[in-house]
Order: structure tokens, then sequence, then C-alpha cells
């Protein structure tokens, strides 16, 4: 491995960026995911018949509770194996890190729901809406004010997971600066010098943004 | 108290048990309410006159009866099963299909208002118009306005619930129950969540309404005064049962139970 070169930064840096996209686009698909999927799960879990319930937290409790690269592994092997050997690691990284996510996500939508008054519910009872403006006008406007942040925190904590998915051959920056170390005999110090930079570029301000929306929204009228 | 004009009572309570788990909170009552009439629930915490309101509303249920044909345990809405339906000639407890029916002749106000915080007052007042009953956006609207202006607040149409004071908030709750034109109106301890220069203006439009509409009412309050004025009869509960009832001149003025004697005298003396 060779030391610090200015020169090597300049002819690796196109290498990382391409990294970089494929980074953002990963994170445009699993957030995504693990936004609607955790959506889905948090009202699954109010609405849905009991056995579902069960289901669908038993399998999130186990995504929880065991490490995104072996999710990632498994997945990989199990789907090429068994499944179709053709998927791309870019769909199946992308989805198995926004299931993961979403089981995150799915977590502080329920505390939205949960933090939701009862009387709320009632009076949506009393006044006989359809099930879809109870959840549509009522539930979620609410649940979003008080949700909102915190999913936007596990989307962005999602986003510096990204290069887990170098596990499974995903070209994004990391894979990026090993490949052109192993072409060129140089550059993994400097690519992963500007995989930092660029990390830290893209996750300070969308971080920033997250905390003023939090704000905007504990300010709202309701 | 009878109403000459109807010969069919608006709500009966049939033998109706309630439990929430051990403890029975109403104890095979029996009750009849005639159309337009206003009767006030006055007694202790824990009597079941909030129960009465909420299963009414269809918040709680009913401990059913194992055959409600000769046990009871029905509560009837204009000479029709409420809590319960008919099934195959038989009475089964309600399902949500029913009850969504069912529950639309009754309209509710509640202690803690329960606004919809996301919703100006002039959408809390039409939302349940347009998707529960279908009005179309105008005519909801203009409904709304009328009510908004009956109890005083038509110049706060574009303000949310957080920007009104709780008087303001539940004179809105009251406009938005009777925009769906209820047959029945259930009034859960109205005032006791508001500031005490509050309570009038709230009473005001109470009253307002009692004296311009045929709507019947329950009320469960701890406003004597308005009792009074308003209800054509006041029950007086305990453990779940009717202790005494009677007009409220008679039952304020002369109670002759010694527990509505003693609740009356804690009342009154606060």
């Amino acid at each position: 491995m060779n030391e610090w070169n200015n020169e090597t930064v300049i002819e690796v840096f196109p290498a990382i960026w391409d990294g970089f996209i494929v980074v953002l686009q990963v994170t445009l698909v699993a957030g995504l995911i693990a936004v609607l999927l955790g959506l889905l799960v948090a009202i699954g879990e109010r609405t849905g018949p009991a056995w579902l319930k069960r289901v669908v937290s038993g399998f999130f409790q186990f995504v929880r509770n065991t490490p995104l690269l072996v999710q990632l592994l498994f997945v990989w092997t199990a789907t090429s194996l068994y499944i179709n050997p053709d998927w791309s690691a870019f769909i199946v990284g992308s989805a198995v890190l926004g299931v993961h996510y979403a089981s995150y996500t799915s977590e502080s939508y329920r505390a939205g729901i949960e933090a939701i008054p009862k009387g709320q519910w009632e009076a949506a009872t009393a006044l006989s809406l359809p099930t879809h403006r109870v959840w549509g006008a009522v539930v979620l406007p609410q649940m979003m004010r008080r949700s909102t942040a915190a999913v936007a925190n596990w989307v962005i904590a999602m986003f510096k997971e990204v290069p887990t998915l170098f596990a499974i051959g995903v070209l994004e920056m990391i894979a990026q600066a090993q490949k052109f170390q192993g072409q060129h005999y140089t550059g993994a110090v400097e690519g992963y010098t500007i995989a930092g930079i660029l990390f830290l570029a893209a996750s300070y301000p969308v971080a920033v943004a997250a905390r003023r929306l939090e704000n905007r929204l504990a300010k709202s009228h309701f | 108290m009878q109403n000459p004009t109807s010969d069919q009572p608006i709500i009966r309570f049939d033998r109706v048990d309630k439990r929430f788990g051990d403890l029975l909170v109403l104890d095979k009552l029996n009750f009849q309410v005639d159309p337009g009439e206003r009767v006030t629930l006055i007694g202790p915490s824990g009597s079941g006159k909030t129960t009465i309101l909420r299963l009414l509303m269809t918040l709680e249920k009913v401990t059913p009866a194992q055959d409600p044909a000769a046990e009871g345990g029905v509560i009837y809405v204009e000479g029709r099963p409420y809590s319960h339906m008919e099934k195959g000639g038989r009475l089964v407890v309600a399902n949500e299909r029913y009850l969504r029916q069912a529950r639309q002749k009754v309209g509710m106000v509640f202690q803690q208002f329960n606004l919809f915080p996301n919703m100006n007052v002039l959408r809390n007042v039409t939302e349940a118009q347009v998707h529960t009953l279908k009005r179309g956006k105008d005519e909801a609207e203009s409904k709304a306005k009328e009510l908004l202006d009956l109890v005083g607040l038509s110049d706060r149409i574009d303000h949310y619930p957080s920007q009104l004071s709780g008087g303001q908030q539940q004179r809105v709750a009251i406009a938005r129950a009777l925009a769906m034109d209820p047959d029945i109106l259930l009034l859960d301890e109205v005032t006791s969540a508001l500031d005490p220069e509050l309570v009038n203006d709230v009473l005001g439009v109470l009253r307002d309404i009692a004296d311009t509409t045929s709507i019947t009412m329950l009320i469960v309050t701890h406003e004597m005064g308005f009792a009074r004025d308003v209800s054509n009869r006041v029950m007086m509960f305990d453990n779940g049962q009717i202790v005494e009832q009677g007009p409220p001149e008679a039952m304020f003025s002369e109670p002759q139970e010694a527990r509505t004697q003693d609740f009356l005298r804690a009342v009154l003396a606060e």
C-alpha cells in the first residue's frame, strides 16, 4: 500500500465518483422501501388480523436482531442459488437494506401513531368517518408530524451503511477504491479519503435539513 | 315525563350490563328516554353515567347476555336494536358495519373537545359531513358556517384548534356534532376541562340549542344550574343503578334518597 499522493487523488476521483452515484441510487431505492414498507407495517399492525401481526412483527424482530451484513450475504447467496442467479447485486442489496431499515422506521411510525390521543380515535368513531379518512385525514397527518424527523434520521443512518453492499459486489465507493488499487497498485488510501469526504458532504446538509424540519414541525399549528 | 306526540321512546336500555373485567359498571339497567327529552345524569364518579353515554356512542360495547331475547342486555334506539342487530330472527351483537350506520343518529361532545388539530375550524365541521354523510362541499360549508355562526365563531373559521381557547374549541366541537343532524346529542362533562370564565359561553350556546331545537339530549354534568334550566328529568346514579329520578325542581329541592341528598350536598358545596 502506497503513501498519500496528490496526483493519485485526481486519477482515482472519477472511479470514486461513479461509486458515489451508485450509493445515491441505492439510497433512493432502499430509502423508498424503508419509508413506504415501514409505514405499511405500522398501519398493518393496527388494522390487520392478529395472525398477520404476529408473523410480521416476528419477522421484523428477527431482522432487527441480526446483522445487516449477514442478511445481505444470506439473501444474495440464497437468491442466486435458488431463485434467479441473474438478479443484480444492486437490486438485491437495495431490497435487503430497505427491508432492514423498514424494521426501524416502522417502530418510529408506530410510536407516532401511539402518541395520538385516544380522543382522536373516539371523535373519528363518533363521526362515523370511513376507515380511509380516519387514517388519511386524522391519523397519518398527526403521525407524520411526530415521526418524520425520526424516519429521516433512519434514512440518513441507512445512507451511511450503503458501503456494506460492497460485500456482495455492488460497485459503491469502497469497491471502486479497491478495484482501482487492484489495477494500479495505488489509490486505496486516497479513494477511502474521498469516499469519507463525499459521505460527509452529502450527509451533513441532509442532517441539518432534517433538524430544521423537526423544528418546523414542532412549531406548526398542530 | 312523556312526550304526547310520540308513543315510542327514542332510547331504551333493556336490562343492560356493562363489565370492565370483574368490575360491574352497569347492573341490569333499565331506562327510557322520549324523543326531545333532556335528561341529566348525575352521580358520583364511577357510578356509570359516562359509560351510558359511551355505550350510546358505541365507544364501548354492552356486555352481552347469552340469550338477548330472554335476558335482555340490549340497547334500542328509535325502536330498533342498537347494541345488537337482527340476524336470522335472533339478536346478535352488532358488527362494525351495522354500527357505522346506526350511530349516525347520535352525536357526542367530549370533555376534552377532541377536535382534529391538523384541520382548521371549518374543516373540522365539514369533514364528516362530506365523508360520512356524503354531502357536497358547498352544502357542507354553508351548513358549517351557519352552525359556527350559531356558536359565535364565524370569525374563526380559518383558525386551527391550537389557536383557540378551550371554550372556543368546545363550541366548535358542538358545531361539529350538530352538523351531522343527530337525533340524540350526548354531552359528556363538556365544561369540566374549561377555565371557569369560559364555562358560561359554552353553557349559553347549549341553552340556545336546547331552546331552539328538539334534539334529544343526555347530559352528564356537574353544573347543577345548567341541569336545572335545561333538563326535563334528572337521574341519580350510583353503582350502575338508578337511585332516583324526577323533574329537576323536585330532584334538586327535595330529593328523597339519602344518597342523592349526600351527593347534591357535596356538589353544591363546591
